[in-house]
This record gives C-alpha cells, structure tokens and sequence, in this order.
C-alpha cells in the first residue's frame, strides 16, 4: 500500500531543484527535515499552534507542519538554509533575540517576510505578524527590538537593493 | 505529521473536481476536499479524520475568484484568509478574518475551510450572515446558488460531494455599518469566549455569534430583541440572551454563565457602537 | 577584557542560519522510531494489553510492554518506565511500539488494545490527603528511597520536609495582628519549544549510546547503572544543543524507554520523540500547590511567627518532586527574617502527571503564598506593602528557616533590590489609580530569594587544551540549554588567561565518554560551579605554560607571566614566548623538545552541604541565596474584568554581571516566564482528572505583542568564592513575577486573588464570591 501512495516530487528549495521520492500525505516539514536533510525548520508541535517550522512557499510565510509536500511542487521554497546573510540575522544576535535558539529559524523566517512584505510595518502589523510565533526562551522585547531595528534601517535606505 | 497515506488530486476544475470525488467514493477511498489542509493534517494526526484520498480544490480558478463587481462580490472559497484580508473586499469579513488563528496560519486556512471544517467556531460564517451571501456550491448535479443562512444549520449542510466554490455577497451590504468584536479568554491569540458579528441595515440591527454556542448562529429571535426598541436597552440585551440557541458552551475556554456574562457586554457595546442604545 | 562584557553567544551564528543541530536533527538511515501508546485514564487497573494487531502490522519490530522492568525514581523508586497494572495519570505510558518509521510506529500504536477498569482518581493534594482518598501507592512502605526521603505509609504522602525555628506559639503569642492567606494553582507545563527526545543504540561491545535532549546527560548513566544494573563506563551519552529545558529536561523518563526499546529490538538504534502533547502531560510537569500561611505580626509590621503548609501536587509519581517540595521548605519564609517558623511541606501523591523541577524549583509557587500573604497583612494593617518587607528584608547575620547564618558573601542585598525597586518604579507617587469609570492602573510587587538545594556532593570539571594557534577549547559538562553558560566560561578562561575571547572555543555538546562531568545543568549553579572549575583549569594551564617557558627562557617560573597570547617576563615584558610556540611543546632550535601539548584541568566541589535535620530541618542545603525584588503594572477593566501588563520590573542582586546582555536576557525570559504561568497558563482537568488542554492550541503562553515593557537592574553583592563574584541569575526574575501580578491585580480588583491562572473569568469569580475550578 505504501509503496503506491510514495511519489516523486520536484521541489524547488532555495533556489535548488531537489528531487525527493514521499508519501502523498508527507508534509512539508518532514520532507525537508527527513527527506531533505533541511533540519533548520523545527517541528514544536505538528499542529500548526508554535510557528517553529516557519518556511516561506513563494515568499509567503508558512508553517510547513501543516502544507503537505506535495502541494508545494512548482512553488519556491526558502527555509532558513537558504537565506543568505539577511538582515534580520544579524539583527537576532547583536539583540540577543534567542536564547535556545529552537523556535529562532521558523521566527527568522516569519520576521524576514514580514520585512520584505511590509517595510512599513506599524506596531499592530508587527504584532499581528510576530504572534504567529512562540518563543519560550526570551521576553519577545528583544525580538522586537531586533525586528524593528531592521525595518527602521530599511526605511532609512529604502533604495537599498 | 499525517500518519497514514492517501492520495493527493489536484483537479483543474469543477467538473473535474466532482467527478473525482465520485470516482474515489465508488473506489470506497471516502476522499474529501481539500482546501488549507490545516484542519485535515491537524485532526488526522489525532487521528479523527481519516481518508484514503484528498481533492485540493485551490487550482481551481472560480475557487480562487475575488472579484468585485457592480454588485456584488464574489468571494472564491479557496481563498486564503490572509488573501481576504489584504484585499479587503467586505471590511467586516476582513475583521472577523483577522482574528482566526495566527496570521502564518492564515496565510494557509482558506474561508471555505474555515466555514466548512469540524472545528465549530466558523467565525467566517457570521459576517456572511449578517450580509445574506449566497452560497455557490458544486456537486454531482451540478452547480447550485442558494442563500447561505438558509442552508446553514449548525453546520453548513452540503450533500455527499458537494463544496463551496464561492460567497455571493450584495456591494451594498458590504459597506453598511458595522460591528466585530472577538473576545478570548486570556490574550491575543485563539479560540473564541464570544465573538460577535453585526450588520446595521434600514435601521435593524443583524446579529452573529460564535462561541456562545457549539455552532455559530443568527437567530431572528435574538435579533427580535436586540431591535425592540421600545424597550431599555438592558432588558433588550438580556432578552436577546435568554433567546441565544441552547447549550452554552461550558468547556475550557469558559463557563457557560460567563460566555453570558462577555456576550450581554458585547451585545452592549454592538448597539453603543452601531448608535442603537436609545429607547424609543 | 572578556568579563563585563556583552559577548555574543558562541553559537550564535549556528542558530540564524539553522546549522544548529539539537537531539532529534541527527537522523540516520535505518534508524527505527517509537511511538507510545497512553493511558486515556488518570487512575485505571489494566486488565489487559493486547499487541498482536500492532506486532502484525507494517515496518513494526517490536512492542515493549512494563512487565519486569524495575522501579525508578531519582529519590524514591516509586515508577515503572512503563505502567504494568495499574496507570495513575492521563498519559502513563503503557506500551512502546517500534517500526521502521514514525508513521508506521504511530499507526501501530493505534492498534494496541488496552482494556481498563477505572479507579476513583485523586484530584488536589487536599483531596489525596482526606481520609479514605483513593491510595496511589498501596506499597509505599516497600519502595526504596534514599535517607532523606520520609514517605508515610498508608497515606498519599510521598515527603514531608519539617522546618522548626524558633518558638512558634510564642512568636504568635507576640503578634498584635495573625493573617492567614490560602493559595491554590494546578499543574501546568515548561513549554520547550524543542519536545523531549532520546534515541538508544546498543553496541556488540556492550556499549551504550544514549543521544539525550537532556539536562542531565551524566545523571542517565548513573540511573542506567541504578536501575538496570549497566556499567557506567559503558554508556555513553551525547548531548547536542538543548531547545529549552527550564527543569523539565532534569529528569531521566524517555531515555530509558529508547534504551528498552533499543534492547528490544537487538540494539539497533531507536528514536523516542515526544509529540507536543505527550510531552506535556506523559512528560513530567510544572507541580502544582496547594499552600496555608498565616502570619504574626506587630502593628507596624515587623514579622513575629510564620506557619507554612505547602502541599505540593507531586502528581502520580514523586521522581524529582520530593526535591521541589523540600527545596520551597528550605527557603519557606521567602526573603525576610521569621524568628518563628514552623513549616510542614509535604510531596502528595495525586492522579495528575507527575512533577519535576520549573525554573525556580519551588521558589515561584513559594513566594506566591508568601507574597500574597504579606500583601494581606499590609492591608489588614493598613500599611505600605513595599515598607512591609523593607522592615524584614533578610540581610547577614540573620539566619534562614534551616538555621544558617547568613554573611556578608553568601547573601544578597535585599534592602538594596528593593530600594531600588521603589524608585524604578515611582512606587511613592501612586499603587492605584482609576483612569476613568472602568479603567483602573495598578501596581504590585513581591521579593524573592533562592538557593540551590542540590546534592551536597555535587561536582563540576572543565578541560581545556590548547591549539597549535595558541587558542584554547573549553570542555564543560554544562549543556547549552540557551542559558549562554558555556560562552560566560569562555569569557572567564579568557580573563584568566587574559587573552582575546575570541581566541576561546568551546565545545556546544556533550560526549560524557570524554567530557568531565558536570553534576545537571540545573539550579542556576552552571556558571558558579563550572566557573570555578574553569578558573582552576586555567590557572593548571598557566602552571605548564610557565614550567615550559622557564626552561627555554632560563627564569623561574615564579617571574613569568601568562597573557596576551604570551609568556613573559613579569619585570620585562620585552623577554617573552608566544603561546602557540609552546603550546604544543618546545623545539629547540636543534630539534630537541620538552613539555607537550598544554591540557588543564580543573574540577569544583561544593562544599560543606549537609542534609536536614529530619525533625527541625536545620542544615545546609546550598552555597548561597540570591535575592530580588519584583514589580508589575497592570491596566485593569473593571467593567470586563480584562486587563493588560503594562510594565514588569526586576532588580536583581547579580552578585557580579558577567555578561550584560545575556544576563538581562535571562532576567527577562524568566520574567516572561512568570508572567505567562501566571496569567494564563495551567492544566485543566475533568472530574476524572484527565487533562483537557495538553495542546498549545487550548494551552497558550504568552506571545509576540501581549509582552508588557521590562526594566530590569542589577545590584552587584559579589559572592565571594563564586567566579568574579557572579552569583546565579537564571530563575531569579521569575520568582516573583506571579505574586506581584497578583497583587497588582487584588488591588485593582479589590478583591484577594489567590488562585492562578490570573484569567479574567477567575477575577468576575472572585468578585461574584463564586469558587472558580476544573470545568
């Protein structure tokens, strides 16, 4: 039975093209963690409740616990492997926003849209977007002091390429 | 994490779609519709849902419609939450919108699914209420259009293969006043205590809730009263109360005597905000 | 140079790009994974298990069942690995299914048959205490425990810890005015993000390996020997990073289930990994309590006489629990000095997931009794609450419940935190004010204090072996938790070696095989303990770079100096060695070489500890108390009974803060900590005493926006055998934070709030004079 539900998948991971042979009903998350050996997107719940396993499909934030794999065929997919030296990076360790560090790629990811979605993000964007997320280690003031610090810079430069 | 297999279609259309569903139910694969898929991969890792086929139904284009026409909007039931929101069509439908789950999940849940899933809270429902949007559904005999309240009753109740494709909302009664208000039982994010929906329009106030009860509802009988105006607002408020749908829900979120308590406040507030306080 | 300073943490980068790798990240092919199979009771006799279905379907290997397996328990071995019998909580686990992949273990699982009979359950400490309560443990008089464990019999009592000082009859005697306060909380969860997880294989040598999302990597391989009779020199434990611990990565629980299943299955490697709600209620929990207070006092304030009764609800098992309920006896009276103190907590069986450590152990749910109750003697008395406590701040020479007399070194200020506290928080200009007809801002405070009641042999070491650069690698025991303790001992090697941090490497996981053992990475005693034992291992290298360099620079090694990458000449510097060049020995010009490569070492013992004193509790139970002072301000809705935290605050006595930023980040993740349990989080039960919301969607802790403004401050009391003085920091911002939202809120409400969570519902409750429970 199983061998009948498995079947090729074509993704495209950070820009990669990425062959991967899963079950139909995988999802995202274990196929980029099991399959794939992307293991920054961590699973906290399965149940879509804790925002760990944050990725973007097309740019859009997700939480690949709850998207099966094989719906993201023909999309582009970035994980926090794939991102390459972003501001929001540097801006989490000069804020000491992590502690423990496991809910941190899937907040990244969260933030990291966020920023590039909405440079001009008010208080009540920030918080409606950053809510997705839990972080059981920090006070969330550093995240917020490390997300906005970003958009902040990006405002000043808003030519920045 | 979905512990047991099934097989995944991506139908092109409607037609598509149905026959589909058909084919696997004959196949006795018990298939379902597919839109988010937050609700099926979370209750079948509980295991409380089980199929052996599902049918995504977000590659199908009249599923992904938002068009706003003359009159009306068309609201595809594949949508994403989040995709509403920022298009903003029926600003009430926006508000209740934003208050489902987390806004990543949004960006997944779809209003179909929301107003279709198991879990009973459906607030997407209520401002489709109060608007009197029609529903446009397909199934083995075709395609149907009918009033959305007059087909929902606890539940949305849609035959064997049948799904929603769209919402069919008035323009006009998508920018009438209106009011939303969610309360939870501690913070910012989560199930409903109360959420309340209302609509003003010709003077009468149309009212939604959830939370209260283990369905979302509008009940003309509450509305009865929430428009009596001929008397003080609080025995208004607490006929209308008295009239809510039995049981109450009473679970972990809140008891049913304060679920009461929030909904006669937020009954309050509807009416100050919507300029309906006065006795005549 | 490396002290003071607000190091970024030495994996830092691992963790914004996704490098870093935690227990459930290493996968290998053909790797077998469990799924458990739990009890659906709280209290339930098995009248049978049945695995044929389960052993029949697809990729499964084994089902391992508790039948023979031995007790278990860290002070009294009260737990089967697997219930036989009998299950006492919702979640017990009663089987083991393992497969080739998790999906096929879970399906598997579903296909174990288990027929129960239920039994009564026990829901509260109060109720397991009431004559003819169900028993949970019918042979408690046979379990074996260690000396300092005191079950009764034919009760539900698992410990009771006495504290008698002083007289109390004649403290009350004494006091113009007696309070008694009643708390009450359920159990609730730490929430690490990172789920518990254990993998086990078997070698043909006979060697263990255990990888361990743990705390307590060296503890598992005693526990294995304890109960299983293994050598410890053949269990290896890794420990990679930790995704969040807070106490609940303490205990040893999944690792022995990996290691049976591994021996099911012929010792091949098998992966026990926690789904979000096993985790939170099969796993052990945050305790809950159930607490009397009642305090003497003269008019204006001063204490004369506590009596305690804290009963803590150790859930099915006692397992760590008896060590939360003897560690809140030991600092009963929080931060004041009681001449009189009479104290009974007691460890209570009940039919709830058992208990372990939370960030504090004990402290939190001590002070919110304490606190609560010093709130209602100052308004009994009609005096300042904050002047209340400044009068009885506990300072040197004063003594604790257990009769140790305090110094000037193994105290903080308490008069000091609070002071501060006063002014931070303008304390004098107003406590409440109503901002309108519903609106009402308040403000509530409370004080804290902590010391780590851990074993009195407890021991730490740390090597260090330096690189043909001249850089060093630091090796510790601590496990990287997220506490950034291993980077603090990088920077305190590198302010004894006096040479660049960034020149000090330290090695994240832990191999026990060839890592010295640091006793649990717990009690906030890393930094303290493993920071002596890094100073002593630094001060070793410094004794062989000497003994080399005064060979080749024909001096003594008493006129040399170690820094700055070099080895000199304390009265001319210009005369010197690189330490690269000695590092790994010297070669002479010629070829001939002495020393070899440098590796100190260096261990700590924490020293004379003793146990209590079964009848009085007098004794040492840690090295030293931490103290702070606490405040929160919150906006209250008297109309819907809402509110919102507007402000929390925190002054800490730091002892000496090593690390700025991290030291801050500490304080206010444990803030927030506090501040979530408080306000809403806890278990909730039916009448069955099954859990309803052992899920984050049903159980929510703070998120993203609902944080109020922190302002923290730290006094520097130096504690002065500790590292640079430093004393632990760790839990100490949220010991407090639960009392001081209360009593913000009581004010506000004006009603006493003395039952957490601080839900809205919970305060119409009180004010409506209804009792609020379990739904």
């Amino acid at each position: 039975m199983e061998e009948t539900t498995k079947r090729e998948l074509v993704l495209s991971i950070n820009g990669e093209r990425r062959s991967i042979v899963a079950r139909q009903s995988e999802t995202l998350l274990f196929v980029l963690r099991d399959g794939l050996g992307l293991t920054g997107a961590k699973p906290g719940c399965l149940n879509g409740d804790c925002g760990a396993c944050t990725v973007l499909v097309d740019g859009t934030p997700i939480k690949s616990c709850m998207m099966l794999a094989i719906e993201t065929v023909d999309k582009d997919i970035t994980t926090i492997e794939g991102l390459d030296d972003a501001p929001i990076q540097h801006a989490f360790v000069r804020h000491f926003a992590f502690q423990c560090g496991y809910c941190t790629p899937g907040f990244i990811m969260n933030a990291h849209a966020l920023i590039e979605r909405r440079p001009n993000a008010d208080e009540a964007t920030i918080q409606e977007w950053l809510e997705s997320n839990i972080c059981r280690c920090t006070s969330y003031q550093e995240i917020e002091a490390a997300v906005k610090e970003v958009l902040e810079a990006k405002k000043a430069k808003p030519t920045d390429p | 994490m979905v512990p047991f297999d099934f097989a995944y279609y991506r139908p092109q259309s409607i037609t598509e779609a149905t026959a589909l569903f058909a084919a696997l139910e004959r196949d006795g694969k018990r298939p379902l519709y597919y839109g988010g898929g937050t609700e099926i991969i979370t209750l079948s890792r509980l295991n409380l849902v089980r199929t052996a086929a599902v049918i995504d139904i977000k590659a199908i284009p009249e599923c992904r419609a938002l068009d706003v026409g003359h009159d009306s909007l068309v609201l595809g039931a594949a949508l994403s939450l989040a995709e509403l929101e920022e298009a903003n069509p029926f600003p009430l439908l926006t508000k209740a919108a934003r208050e489902v789950a987390d806004r990543t999940a949004r960006n997944q849940i779809t209003l179909g699914g929301n107003i279709c899933g198991q879990i009973f809270y459906r607030e997407t429902a209520l401002p489709l209420f109060v608007a009197e949007a029609d529903a446009i559904i397909a199934g083995p005999y075709g395609i149907r259009q009918c009033r959305f309240l007059d087909l929902f009753h606890q539940q949305l109740q849609l035959g064997r293969g049948e799904f929603v494709v769209q919402f069919k909302v008035d323009r006009a009664a998508a920018t009438l006043p209106h009011f939303h208000r969610k309360r939870r039982k501690q913070g910012e994010v989560g199930y409903p205590l109360v959420t309340i929906v209302a609509l003003k329009k010709d003077g009468t106030v149309r009212v939604a809730l959830s939370g209260v009860c283990p369905f979302p509802f509008r009940s003309a009988e509450v509305e009865a009263h929430v428009n009596d105006r001929s008397r003080p607002v609080g025995e208004r408020i607490q006929a209308a109360v008295d009239a809510f749908p039995r049981p109450i829900l009473h679970d972990i979120e809140g008891s049913a005597d304060y679920r009461l308590f929030v909904a006669a406040q937020l009954l309050e507030d509807m009416l100050g905000e919507l300029g309906d306080r006065e006795t005549v | 140079m490396a002290v003071g300073k607000s190091i970024i943490r030495k994996e830092a980068w691992d963790k914004v790009t996704g490098r870093a790798k935690y227990t459930n990240d290493f996968k290998e092919p053909g790797m077998l994974h469990a799924s458990l199979v739990t009890s659906p009771y709280a209290h339930a006799r098995i009248l049978s298990l049945e695995a044929r279905r389960a052993l029949a379907a697809p990729g499964v290997h084994a089902v391992v069942v508790g039948e023979g397996l031995p007790l278990t328990g860290e002070d009294m071995r009260d737990r089967p690995p697997i219930a036989v019998d009998k299950v006492r909580y919702y979640g017990e686990v009663v089987a083991v299914v393992v497969a080739d992949t998790l999906a096929q273990a879970e399906q598997a699982a579903r296909l174990v048959r288990v027929v129960y009979e239920p039994l009564p359950a026990v829901g509260s400490p109060r109720e397991a205490l009431k004559k003819g309560a169900p028993l949970l443990h019918e042979h408690l008089d046979r379990y074996e425990k260690n000396k300092t464990t005191h079950p009764e019999p034919g009760t539900n009592v698992a410990h009771r810890t006495k504290i008698r000082k002083g007289n109390i009859e004649q403290g009350f005697a004494e006091s113009d005015v007696i309070v008694e306060t009643s708390v009450s909380f359920a159990p609730s969860d730490h929430i690490a993000m990172e789920t518990r997880c254990a993998t086990a294989e078997i070698w043909p040598d006979g060697t263990i390996h255990i990888s361990a999302s743990s705390q307590s990597p060296f503890m598992i391989k005693k526990l294995l020997h304890a109960y299983f009779g293994e050598e410890t020199g053949k269990v290896i434990v890794h420990t990679p990073l930790v995704g969040g611990a807070y106490g609940g990565k303490a205990p040893v629980q999944l690792e022995l289930l990996a290691y049976l299943a591994s021996k099911a299955v012929g010792g091949r490697k098998v992966s026990v990994w926690n789904s979000r709600e096993h985790d939170m209620v099969t796993s052990p929990v945050h305790i809950g309590l159930e607490a009397t207070v009642k305090i003497g006092a003269t008019k204006d304030g001063l204490f004369k006489a506590m009596e305690i009764l804290f009963l803590f609800d150790g859930g099915a098992y006692s397992d760590k629990a008896i060590d939360v309920s003897r560690a809140a006896a030991v600092d009963c009276t929080g931060p004041y000095h009681v001449e009189n103190v009479f104290c009974d907590s007691l460890c209570v069986y009940t039919n709830r997931p058992y208990a372990t450590p939370f960030r504090s152990f004990g402290h939190c749910e001590q002070a919110f009794a304490i606190e609560r109750a010093i709130d209602e003697l100052a308004q009994e008395l009609q005096l300042d609450p904050w002047e209340v406590r400044r009068k009885n701040a506990i300072h040197p020479g004063h003594t604790t419940p257990t009769q140790v007399r305090l110094t000037k070194s193994n105290v903080g200020n308490m008069p000091a935190c609070l002071d501060r506290l006063r002014e931070l928080m303008h304390w004098d200009e107003w406590q409440r004010v109503e901002v309108d007809a519903y609106t009402v801002r308040a403000k509530g405070i409370g004080a804290g204090w902590k010391t780590s009641t851990i074993d009195t042999d407890a021991s730490s070491g740390v090597i260090l072996t330096f690189n043909s650069d001249g850089s060093v690698n630091v090796i510790s025991g601590v496990v990287e938790i997220g506490t950034g303790t291993k980077t603090v001992l990088a920077q305190i090697v590198a302010e004894r070696l006096k040479m660049d941090v960034d020149q000090v490497h330290v090695k994240m996981d832990i191999d026990t095989q060839t890592t010295p053992e640091h006793w649990k990475t717990v009690a906030s005693r890393g930094t303290f303990m493993a920071g002596r034992a890094a100073l002593a291992a630094a001060d070793d290298a410094i004794r062989q770079l000497k003994d080399i360099a005064a060979c080749v620079l024909r001096a003594s090694p008493d006129d040399l100096e170690v820094g700055f990458g070099r080895v000199f000449l304390r009265d001319d510097p210009a005369i010197f060695l690189p330490i690269k060049d000695i590092a790994y020995g010297y070669k002479f010009p010629n070829g001939n070489a002495i020393g070899g490569q440098v590796i100190g070492h260096g261990h700590y013992i924490l020293r004379r500890l003793t146990p209590l004193d079964p009848k009085t509790g007098a004794g040492k139970p840690g090295p030293e108390w931490g103290v702070c002072a606490e405040g929160v301000e919150i906006e209250f809705n008297r109309r819907d009974y809402t509110y919102r935290i507007v402000k929390a605050y925190a002054v800490i006595d730091a002892g000496k803060v090593l690390n700025p930023k991290a030291a801050l980040g500490q304080a206010m993740g444990a803030m927030s900590m506090g501040l979530s349990f408080a306000s809403r989080e806890g278990f909730l039960f039916d009448k069955e005493q099954r859990v309803l919301n052992p899920q984050l969607r049903t159980y929510r802790p703070i998120r993203f926006g609902e944080h109020p403004e922190y302002i923290v401050e730290f006094v520097e009391t130096p504690q002065i055998d500790a590292p640079y003085g430093a004393r632990g920091i760790g839990e100490h911002g949220l010991i407090a934070m639960p009392a001081a939202l209360a009593n913000a809120l009581s004010l506000a409400a004006g009603v006493p709030l003395n039952k957490l969570p601080l839900v809205p519902e919970l305060i119409w409750r009180t004010q409506k004079g209804d009792s609020y429970g379990s739904v």
